[in-house]
């Protein structure tokens, strides 16, 4: 009997060590800790005053106290601002051209893919982790910069490979990411046409020279006779 | 991690620079945002103790007093702060919770009081940190326990609970669940306890055996053959006792259904069951022995105690809620009699004349000899069954005080809780006298005032009593409500008070401004 009463205690002792393992590997993760330049360097950098530089470490530095943000909580903070889970089919979703059924009911919203490209596009030297300065460089660009920065900056998101070119599969990815965020929808067959069909506006009226890629020239040039996006542009100027 | 949205707006629209080149038509017109400041510091002076924190810690949870306009109105504008006149050091647990995302829980505060700052505060009590969530379920719990006791105690106590319409089943289900709310149910409740310990009584007497009148020590005859129609009356005057108070209790149950499936109803039908069927089945050879058997059932009668010994039903009720343990004990007993029954039988298989014909005849030695009786009756001789024997002796003890501390424990609290319960039934009539007597001291203070011309129209000031010039505005108007009252209700040149004026043996008891109080005295002056 007591043998038994032995086993029983044994098991339980080793189920607990690996999880003490865990948790001495986590505590060593947290101790690394990144401090931004100083202020001033920060604002010669960049086109914020020095008060909204603090207001933005603030947060920063609330949300992530080691001072860097990795990929999971840069989707888990954006994600925030997308409501989780599932939605009714909204007029307009892409799912309300699919004929009715069931099993449509409810679109599953999911921002982490085209969160990934923008920590990519963050992330400007793919270190895998977005400091302070990267966030405020790039949010710098976006909401002070100007019309020529901020176009550059969104091939650069474009451009997924980073080779300094856009192909009609990295736009689809693009666009297909950005329709997720509406909503996937959980038809089993994916209905391609839509995105596919504004992969291919968009690439009639940038492709210029109709290779089947676009390259920044032809980008910046389009998007600078587009009125429209001229003019979509100066939204978030004001945003800080 | 919902703290840091209202910071990150920014970033989140920022990066929508990246929809603009695949929209396909204009995108809506920014909204106009008042620039204000994003960084100003604001004070919260809570009694006094000054808080101060940026705006924008406030402004993550806008569904909050202190995250919305609703702080407004708190707004001190000479010295430029919010007041708030509430607990300074709860309001430092609902301040940490704007700055980190996470409440916790004071563990040295009374939890009623957390829970009445946050509704203050209007945060909802969900919002608790997982580290404290557990605690504060459990204090929680505990407290709706404790007042749902008190309040439980006050509906089913001796207060005025039933109507004054109520049928004649309402009142006999209450007289039989509360015994001392009536002498007639309390005597029935005695009756019914002694016959229970008379059928009891002559159960047991009745096996035990008696001399015959002749002195003849050939025969001895338990007295239940030799006095059978004795016994047999008591018998039928219990069974007819049992079986009209198990009507009437069906009778008078609300819910019939669930009152026939209560362990009470059941224990008494087992009581009474034997009788009836004694009496149909026939007086035959074959079926008595049947007949004798079921007789045992008629010990069950002593079960019915449990309505007259609160003791017993407390053990009931620990017996119920650790039947885990029960039955872990039950399991390990089982496992650990097989194991040594089989080792013992093949340990002595090889004697002659063993006792150990098999290994179920071996259980019956496991068993003893792990409960430590050991009777003898049974007994390993060699060596190796000897040693398993003694292996098996000690481990029995272990086996057997694992589940007793948790069983013993259990017993315990429930025990200890009844015992406040009742202690705070008793408390509560006291407590509730003295509330009672202190709140009629308000209104003596009226009578009295109204005693000293206090409502009287004086004209000029020096006539004022004293009394009057030392009332508090709150008093005045107060006063001068229950005179407006008084003017409406009684009928003029009635000197309402004028009983006081003749002493305190005539004063009305319980002097309460209740309704009742009033409308009887005026019925009285009208009459």
């Amino acid at each position: 009997m007591g043998a038994v009463m032995g086993t029983f205690s044994s098991l339980q002792t080793k189920q607990r060590r690996p999880s003490k393992d865990k948790i001495e590997d986590e505590l060593e993760m947290t101790m690394v800790c990144h401090r931004p330049e100083g202020l001033e360097q920060l604002e010669a950098q960049t086109n914020f005053t020095k008060r909204e530089l603090q207001v933005l470490y603030r947060g920063f530095k609330n949300e992530c106290p080691s001072g860097v943000v990795n990929e999971d909580t840069f989707k888990q903070i954006y994600a925030q601002f997308f409501p989780h889970g599932a939605l009714p089919c909204l007029e307009g979703s892409p799912c309300m051209e699919l004929p009715p059924s069931p099993a449509l009911l409810f679109c599953l919203v999911d921002a982490s893919t085209y969160a990934h490209y923008l920590f990519n596009a963050f992330d400007t030297t793919q270190t895998g982790s977005v400091k302070f300065e990267d966030f405020v460089t790039a949010l710098s660009i976006l909401l002070r910069g100007t019309v020529h920065e901020k176009l550059r900056w969104t091939f650069n998101l474009y451009d997924i490979n980073k080779d300094g070119y856009i192909n009609k599969e990295e736009m689809m990815d693009i666009v297909k990411a950005i329709y997720d965020m509406m909503g996937k929808y959980t038809y089993p067959v994916l209905k391609e046409d839509t995105p596919r069909q504004h992969v291919d506006v968009f690439f009639q009226k940038m492709d210029k020279n109709k290779d089947g890629i676009v390259t920044l020239d032809e980008f910046l040039e389009s998007c600078q006779e587009d009125d429209n996006i001229m003019r979509s542009l100066q939204l978030f100027q004001n945003v800080m | 991690m919902a703290a840091g949205l209202a910071t990150w707006l920014p970033f989140a629209r920022a990066a929508a620079v990246g929809w603009l080149p695949l929209a396909q038509q204009p995108l809506p017109p920014a909204p106009g945002v008042k620039t204000s400041r994003g960084d100003e510091v604001l004070v919260v002076n809570v009694s006094g103790r000054r808080f101060e924190t940026w705006k924008n810690t406030l402004d993550r949870y806008p569904d909050t007093l202190l995250g919305s306009s609703e702080k407004e109105f708190f707004y001190d504008a000479d010295s430029g702060e919010y007041f708030f006149d509430r607990d300074p050091d709860m309001f430092r647990h609902v301040l940490n919770f704007y700055r980190t995302g996470r409440l916790h829980c004071p563990r040295q505060e009374c939890i009623q009081a957390f829970d009445e700052e946050l509704a203050f505060y209007g945060l909802v009590p969900e919002l608790v940190g997982d580290c404290c969530l557990e605690e504060y379920r459990d204090r929680k719990k505990e407290n709706a326990e404790r007042l749902a006791e008190d309040e439980e105690a006050e509906q089913a106590g001796d207060g005025p609970a039933l109507p004054a319409g109520s049928s004649l089943r309402q009142r006999l289900w209450r007289a039989f669940e509360n015994p001392h709310t009536s002498t007639a149910a309390l005597v029935f409740y005695y009756v019914t306890g002694f016959f229970i310990a008379v059928s009891v009584i002559a159960n047991v007497v009745e096996t035990i055996p008696c001399r015959g009148a002749a002195r003849r020590s050939s025969r001895e005859q338990p007295c239940g053959e030799r006095f059978p129609q004795a016994f047999f009356c008591m018998d039928t005057a219990c069974v007819l006792i049992f079986t009209g108070e198990y009507l009437l209790r069906l009778f008078a149950a609300p819910s019939r259904c669930r009152f026939l499936r209560s362990v009470m109803s059941l224990i008494d039908v087992v009581a009474i069951l034997p009788y009836y069927i004694g009496l149909l089945v026939p007086k035959n050879d074959d079926v008595s022995g049947a007949f004798v058997t079921l007789r045992v059932f008629r010990v069950f009668r002593i079960f019915k105690f449990s309505r007259h010994s609160q003791g017993l039903r407390i053990l009931g009720y620990t017996l119920k809620s650790c039947a885990s343990e029960l039955g872990f004990l039950l399991f390990s007993l089982t496992m650990a009699i097989i194991i040594f029954a089989t080792v013992m039988f093949y340990a002595e298989k090889g004697t002659n004349k063993t006792n150990f014909t098999s290994i179920p005849a071996a259980f019956w030695y496991t068993i003893v000899t792990m409960t430590t009786l050991g009777y003898g009756d049974m007994v390993p001789s060699t060596i190796a069954g000897k040693i398993f024997g003694s292996i098996c002796s000690l481990s029995g003890v272990l086996v057997i005080a694992l589940p007793v501390p948790v069983i013993v424990s259990n017993f315990s609290r429930i025990y200890h809780q009844n015992q406040r319960a009742d202690k705070r039934r008793a408390q509560q009539k006291v407590r509730l006298a003295r509330i009672r007597l202190a709140k009629s001291g308000t209104t003596n203070a009226f009578l009295q005032y109204k005693q000293n011309g206090g409502l009287e129209d004086s004209g000029s000031g020096e006539e004022q009593a004293l009394c009057v010039r030392n009332r508090s505005a709150f008093e005045q108007q107060h006063h001068h409500l229950l005179h407006c009252l008084e003017k409406t209700t009684v009928r003029p040149n009635v000197r309402w008070y004028s009983r006081i004026e003749r002493g305190p043996s005539e004063a009305m008891p319980a002097l309460s401004f209740g309704w009742e109080a009033h409308y009887k005295l005026w019925k009285s002056h009208r009459a």
